[in-house]
């Protein structure tokens, strides 16, 4: 035991001595997640907005000042044709633009119906669903005003049926994206921390020698292991701390949950990422290799933990593999935590989930380690 | 007085696929003495060290070392050894005292123990303006004296050498063999490789491998004596050649 | 110039006998686009959602079938009190409740007016949003059904043409991210470590003695990883047009000259990296942690710029990434030429010196 805390304390000099890691380890990951939790948004906002306008009508212009008054669109400009326009989508200088046809208004007035087209720049396939929706929705809303303003209503035309949808949000009433990215994020930053410090520390030691000298004493690997990786842990749950602390601090997010369920589910958690640094560290002999096979790891992880596109999204083949994802679980249970408050046994088959890879997962990092090759 | 065998090595060899690292040496070391592992760089003489303090598994033979067995009792002669590595493998960024404490604590020693050594060691190599230094400003001779005396901290029967005294002037390497008689007349058996040919003058017997094996073994006098030579760099000459 | 070219030749030596290093620098691009291809997606279905119905009647059935039906959703429970819901929102159960009010079918026909809540569970709320839009309009289309009878006032019906992605494919916004992300990142994360590895092991200074000039070294370390990159963007957009039917509406030469262009944008970032780090450690966490959230995040790669805080937005324009992604999108997908992209190639070029100048000024520095 003792043997253990001379460990751990050399590897507390080690880690505050080094200088220019420091800034590395606390100031970066601070950083990224004040400012760029700021960037992930799938909002859209600020639409370019253009249109031709060929009819020139009463009708055509009122439809133009509903998209001016709408906050989504910021309308850029009044094309003379359609190849203006399309050449200006080319350039990236609208993101929509309508092509109201000339006898637009006198089109409408006769049919009773008229089309107008609504070109959308696709390449983001979501956003241009989204610019879809909040255009058709300005153009039927237009449509109930031109039928009471324009039009005289009979008494004989029958009263349509409306079913009226209530959307309530739960949770996060003003659909903020900040909330939901807030804690994903700090879940990225304390991974990736914890296992690129964890798994390069260790093939340091090789690349240096100084591991040849740890394993020809008689410490035994349990100790050694132990010793290594506690620093780390300790690491990890600090800046889960320091992230919290910011989360609510800065962006407000709620923490409904208990507390102590999140850091007791995090502290297994951290295991299970100190358990592949060490795994990784086994199986290559320079800092090198180790960086690239956790980065490889990481990126696969961290786009299929639900982070940033949902798991329910993804086709089942890949939904399975997620159940060997760690980060998947830590993801949604911060949120489920944080976000609804859910308490430990809502959270329990993902938590007893993530033990199983806890133990699993050390107990391969610790068989594979060897003090005798 | 019969003085009993330490080290017993018996047909042991070490293959890498089909490459012979180590080809079935033998030879046994006593207990006190100084013993050279000599040979050229590439000669087998790491590969073969590294079997005796239980780091890396023979491919076949027989070798005790502090009469533990090397396949199945390394753990018990890692507490019976000290090591110094080719790379000195000191940790550079903590200081001398902490290197010292940390190593001490590794080992087993009592806070009592460790702070008694600290002491004697510091006094004996000089070391007292820089025990807070981090071991990374030290000069390269003071290092390797160093890194020798923390493998005695704990007072082993038997301290491993690996090349101890590269890249130094002959006067620190001077001094550092002082330091080796020192620690053999107190009873501490030494097992050194190197292979700067006039070191091997210093032990009391040496063995020379070539390309795998053992192609002499005596004391440095004998062997001059067999090849008709001065001094043991011509003894060498003549066995690589042959 | 014969010892350029050894020079060259060691440092592609020490590359391709590093196998798993190797592995994963080609093994990661493919990876990521196979699974952005086919794993990863905004789109919904098959969410599970679960039924509230106070109404118990027809026309709530009709509707709940409508819904059944929709590849968007998979009807995972039914529940009978609004109680029920809490739990199983925290549960992670399911991610909507629809709830038809009392006597819905009744109100409808008599009243001419209904009412469903659609609650979701908005701790994701690009999900919610899209859930509650998607119900929303399966409502409307069933309102558009009943009221067919009905004659209607003036409809202006909207033609919405979805130009360059008909399909709304994901794949198309995404290959070029992916090809951006790991041509910045390995590059700049590969220079910078070769560099300080040799700082490191103290060869860098055996190097700056040779006759090779300083910047005869710099190439000759930073050559490989052209060549390595050249073939990692060959590889996505092979996989990319092959398996995903990802156009290539432009000029394939204009591609390559501009990856080419940007391949060297990063590895000058690298460079710039290995002057400010002093070991392979810190080179690496740079790399990692400095440059690649800032990459994802900030460039237009999953989430649009427009939509950003404005101080983000200026932010994202030193981000060589983001022009990149401009350029891509725009050969890959709109088929334009060069004088289009005329502003963002320059900027690319700009960096490039930038970095570049930077890092000799600190080289010289050191040097003295």
């Amino acid at each position: 035991m003792k043997i253990i805390l001379y460990i751990i304390r050399k590897e507390f000099k080690q880690i505050f001595r080094n200088k220019g890691m420091l800034p590395i380890i606390f100031i970066l990951p601070v950083l990224q997640l004040v400012i760029l939790s700021n960037a992930a948004t799938y909002e859209i906002k600020n639409i370019t907005f253009g249109y031709v306008d060929a009819d020139n009508s009463s009708t055509s212009r009122g439809l133009i000042e509903r998209f001016e008054a709408s906050t989504y669109f910021n309308v850029s400009e009044k094309f003379s044709s359609e190849k203006e326009a399309s050449t200006a989508m080319q350039e990236g200088s609208v993101d929509v633009y309508v092509n109201i046809p000339t006898h637009f208004e006198r089109d409408l007035q006769k049919n009773k119906r008229n089309e107008i087209g609504v070109f959308i720049d696709a390449i983001d396939g979501s956003a241009a669903g989204v610019i879809n929706v909040y255009a058709t929705q300005i153009i039927q809303n237009y449509n109930k005003h031109i039928a009471t303003d324009l039009i005289q209503v009979s008494d004989s035309v029958q009263q349509p049926s409306s079913i009226d949808s209530i959307p309530l949000f739960w949770y996060n009433e003003t659909l903020n994206y900040k909330t939901f990215m807030v804690p994903g994020i700090l879940v990225l930053l304390v991974t990736m921390i914890t296992l690129f410090l964890s798994g390069m520390n260790i093939v340091r030691e090789k690349e240096i020698g100084t591991l040849e000298q740890i394993n020809v004493t008689p410490i035994k690997k349990h100790q050694f292991i132990i010793g290594k990786l506690f620093p780390f842990w300790v690491l990890g749950m600090g800046l889960l701390t320091i992230g919290l602390i910011l989360a609510k601090v800065i962006f407000n997010v709620p923490i409904l949950g208990n507390l102590l369920l999140l850091y007791g589910y995090t502290s297994v958690y951290i295991l299970v990422i100190l358990g592949m640094g060490l795994f990784i560290s086994n199986f290559t002999d320079t800092q090198q290799q180790a960086m690239f096979i956790a980065w490889f790891f990481i990126v696969i992880f961290i786009l299929m933990s639900g982070l940033f596109t949902p798991i329910e999204s993804m086709p089942k083949w890949a939904q399975l593999l997620t159940e060997f994802n760690p980060i998947k679980y830590f993801v949604e249970i911060i949120r489920m935590v944080m976000l609804k408050g859910s308490g430990f046994a809502d959270i329990f088959p993902l938590a007893i989930k993530t033990l199983a890879y806890a133990i699993v997962m050390n107990g391969l990092a610790v068989w594979s380690y060897k003090k005798t090759t | 007085m019969k003085t009993q065998n330490v080290i017993e090595v018996e047909n042991l060899s070490k293959l890498f696929g089909d490459f012979t690292a180590v080809n079935q040496i033998s030879f046994h070391v006593k207990a006190g003495e100084i013993f050279g592992f000599l040979g050229a760089n590439g000669a087998g003489k790491t590969t073969a060290m590294k079997m005796l303090i239980g780091i890396s598994s023979p491919s076949s033979g027989k070798a005790t070392v502090a009469g533990f067995d090397v396949y199945k009792q390394t753990e018990s002669i890692k507490k019976n050894i000290g090591y110094m590595s080719q790379k000195f493998a000191l940790y550079d960024d903590l200081t001398v005292k902490e290197n010292i404490t940390f190593f001490g604590g590794i080992y087993g020693l009592s806070k009592k123990q460790i702070d008694q050594k600290r002491c004697e060691l510091v006094e004996e190599l000089g070391l007292q303006e820089v025990t807070n230094s981090l071991v990374t400003s030290l000069p390269l001779g003071w290092k390797q004296k160093l890194a020798f005396s923390v493998s005695l901290l704990h007072e082993p029967k038997i301290v491993f050498l690996d090349e101890p005294t590269g890249g130094v002037d002959p006067i620190t390497r001077r001094q550092f063999w002082e330091l080796i008689y020192k620690a053999a007349h107190n009873g501490t058996t030494i097992f050194v490789t190197t292979h700067y040919m006039d070191e091997a003058e210093y032990c009391d017997r040496v063995s020379i491998m070539v390309n795998g094996k053992i192609e002499a073994l005596d004391t440095p006098k004998k062997l001059k004596e067999q090849y008709k030579t001065d001094t043991m760099n011509d003894v060498f000459l003549k066995l690589a050649r042959g | 110039m014969k010892r350029f070219v050894g020079f060259v030749r060691k440092e592609f030596y020490h590359i391709f006998r590093d196998r798993r290093s190797l592995f994963i620098l080609f093994g990661m691009p493919i990876a990521q686009i196979l699974l952005f291809g086919f794993a990863i997606t905004n789109e919904i279905n098959n969410v599970d959602i679960a039924i509230l119905d106070q109404a118990n009647d027809v026309t709530s059935k009709e509707i709940i079938n409508k819904i059944a039906s929709s590849k968007h959703f998979s009807i995972v429970d039914i529940i009978q009190q609004e109680s029920s819901i809490e739990s199983i929102f925290k549960k992670g159960k399911v991610k909507a409740v629809l709830q038809f009010e009392n006597n819905f079918g009744r109100h409808l026909i008599k009243e001419k007016q209904a009412t469903v809540q659609i609650l979701t569970d908005a701790t994701d709320p690009n999900m919610a949003n899209t859930i509650s839009n998607y119900i929303t309009s399966i409502l409307k289309n069933y309102q558009h059904e009943l009221n067919n009878a009905v004659s209607i006032d003036y409809q202006i019906v909207p033609q919405s043409r979805m130009v360059y992605n008909a399909e709304l494919k994901s794949v198309y916004m995404f290959v070029p991210g992916v090809m951006t992300v790991i041509l910045m990142l390995v590059s700049a994360m590969m220079t910078s470590i070769s560099i300080t590895r040799e700082k490191e092991q103290g060869t860098m200074e055996i190097l700056l003695v040779s006759p090779l000039k300083p910047f005869q070294v710099i190439i000759g370390k930073v050559f490989p990883y052209i060549f390595l990159s050249v073939i990692n963007a060959v590889v996505i957009v092979l996989l990319s047009i092959f398996i995903f039917n990802v156009p290539v509406k432009g000029s394939l030469f204009l591609l390559g000259f501009e990856s080419i262009l940007f391949i060297i944008t990063s590895l000058a970032l690298g460079i710039l990296i290995s002057t400010i780090s002093a070991t392979q450690q810190t080179a690496m966490m740079i790399s990692l942690m400095g440059l690649m959230l800032p990459t994802i995040l900030l460039s237009g790669f999953i989430f649009p710029i427009s939509s950003m805080p404005l101080p983000l937005q200026v932010i994202s324009n030193i981000i060589p990434a983001k022009w990149f992604i401009i350029i891509v999108k725009g050969i890959m997908l709109k088929g334009v030429d060069i004088v289009f992209l005329l502003k963002e190639t320059l900027i690319l070029f700009a960096m490039t010196l930038l970095f570049m100048g930077i890092s000799v000024k600190k080289y010289k520095i050191r040097l003295e």
